[in-house]
């Protein structure tokens, strides 16, 4: 149990760590208001569209207006809903979402907490985000929402399988369950193999381990409920799925818990797969740049990805997502871990 | 042939392409305007808010004939007929449109003989209440005085194709 705390436990003090909650979740709530915002203007431009262009210089305060509107709505809570649990899922998910930040290097040294189980506690509280969803499915007392919740939690479920074997196989080769010290095994790899040391871009997980990023990607849309897997919030089938009875403020701590959920998994992808906050190239200008800024820098292009399959990938019939997720993304992801193994028990390769 | 499609599928070659088709639609222009700041192209043909219109001398054409009203397929308009005190002509003492019935088919402007009831390029008469969108006679003739000009130029336009 001794592993599992950072070594310098005992010297962080409860003031320090407060203040650097804030600090991330108040910096994290206004990236992720300019990323909604992105999130629409990505999608609009696909579809010829310009998007929320009005409140504020280019539409850019769209997502604080939303924050103002839902949170001076009404609340109304369904006659025939368990109040308590009506309102405690939406709590259960933007928490559980928003603790996982405190683990996510943003810079080296740049963590709330160096856990040494860090990505453990990360797919622990990515999974808990599931009860919300059930919780509030159920308390609703709605058809719609219930269905939702249902198809929400298997989907949640099934995708976390492949999501766990595709850490396993960057577990194999880092050799620890610590995210600073997974983006610290990224500073060596195909490219310093090869002599040429700058082109650090080619050190990092993404490209020995492709095929594995790619699952992690769409693993990743799935596990947030983002297009084309929004089945649990189809609108055509389901109205809003489990966020039919929702609104104002409920609603509110919802989509943030999604959006959180999202930058999550862009930052993990940033973490497993790009190098986290090492440099593009390690050369002159470009390793001057504080880590942070790559860090942002590298979780945009992945959110960007995330908003452009939303504008032109159909969304998934509810059996051609099981389908893809035990009959191909798990045998796949299976396959990759026998070979990471193999790769590194018998040819002692790095990576 | 399967095996090219399972090919296909595991190196995700449709998504890859329709990935840089969404690229390229995101850096083109963008079809949507500014709508209240800047307008689409209007018709000489279209349909909006109705209007009576008068005679250069300010005399209204309108004769009460109630074509207009025998056409309209929402029988949103309605029509007293009666002889005006002045001169004892036969004129209209009530032209009401109820603006919510009408359904902007054109029917009234195409049976009008005199071409008195016309719809104008106005499509933006958004009102608050209901009450307001019952248009009564003054307020059709008060809409020929304001948009005469714009129908007049319209008609222009459009009497090549008549």
């Amino acid at each position: 149990m001794h592993d599992f705390y950072p070594h310098n436990v005992e010297r962080v003090s409860v003031l320090l760590v407060a203040f650097q909650s804030v600090l991330i979740l108040v910096s994290l709530l206004v990236l992720i208001a300019f990323l909604l915002y992105a999130d629409r203007k990505v999608w609009a431009a696909v579809q010829l569209r310009r998007g929320p262009n009005v409140v504020g210089p280019f539409g850019l305060l769209q997502s604080f207006a939303d924050l103002l509107k839902f949170a001076l709505k009404e609340p109304v809570i369904p006659s025939g809903a368990n109040k308590f649990v009506f309102l405690l899922a939406p709590l259960v998910m933007s928490i559980s979402a928003l603790s996982a930040w405190a683990v996510i290097p943003f810079s080296e040294g740049w963590v709330i907490s160096d856990l040494n189980v860090g990505i453990l506690y990360i797919f622990a509280m990515s999974s808990l985000g599931v009860y919300g969803v059930i919780l509030g499915g159920w308390a609703s007392n709605s058809k719609y929402a219930f269905l939702g919740a249902l198809r929400s939690a298997a989907q949640m479920v099934s995708y976390e399988v492949s999501i766990g074997l595709v850490i396993i196989s960057v577990l194999l080769c880092v050799g620890s369950l610590n995210l600073t010290e997974i983006i610290q095994a990224q500073r060596t790899g195909l490219a310093v193999w090869l002599g040429l040391p700058w082109l650090s871009f080619l050190n990092w997980f993404w490209l020995p381990l492709f095929p594995l990023f790619i699952i992690f990607f769409i693993s990743a849309l799935s596990e947030t409920n983002r297009p084309p897997f929004d089945l649990p919030e189809a609108e055509s089938e389901l109205v809003a799925g489990f966020m039919v009875e929702y609104s104002s403020t409920p609603y509110l701590l919802f989509m943030l818990g999604e959006y959180v959920a999202i930058v999550m998994m862009c930052a993990l992808t940033t973490i497993l797969f790009l190098g986290g906050w090492l440099p593009l190239l390690d050369i002159a200008p470009l390793n001057w740049v504080p880590g942070i800024v790559w860090f942002i820098l590298k979780l945009w292009l992945v959110f960007f990805m995330f908003a452009i399959v939303k504008a032109f990938v159909p969304r998934y019939r509810y059996d051609q997502l099981m389908r893809l997720g035990w009959k191909v993304f798990l045998p796949l992801s299976l396959l990759m871990l026998f070979i990471v193994a193999g790769v590194r028990q018998y040819m002692l390769l790095p990576a | 042939m399967k095996i090219v499609q399972s090919v296909n599928a595991l190196f995700l070659k449709e998504f890859i392409f329709s990935f840089f088709l969404a690229l390229r639609y995101f850096f083109s222009p963008k079809k949507t305007i500014n709508y209240p700041f800047e307008k689409g192209h209007l018709s000489p043909r279209f349909r909006g808010e109705h209007a009576l219109l008068r005679y250069p001398n300010g005399e209204e054409r309108c004769i009460a004939c109630k074509l207009c009203e025998a056409v309209c397929p929402a029988q949103a308009i309605t029509i007293e007929a009666g002889p005006r005190c002045d001169d004892g002509t036969r004129r209209t003492l009530r032209y009401d449109i109820d603006m919510v019935k009408c359904i902007y088919c054109g029917f009234c402007q195409e049976a009008c003989p005199v071409d008195a009831i016309v719809e104008g390029p106005n499509f933006e008469f958004a009102v608050e209440t209901r009450e307001e969108l019952y248009y009564n006679k003054e307020k059709l003739l008060s809409n020929g005085d304001k948009w005469g000009d714009a129908i007049s130029r319209n008609i222009a336009l459009d009497s090549s194709y008549r």
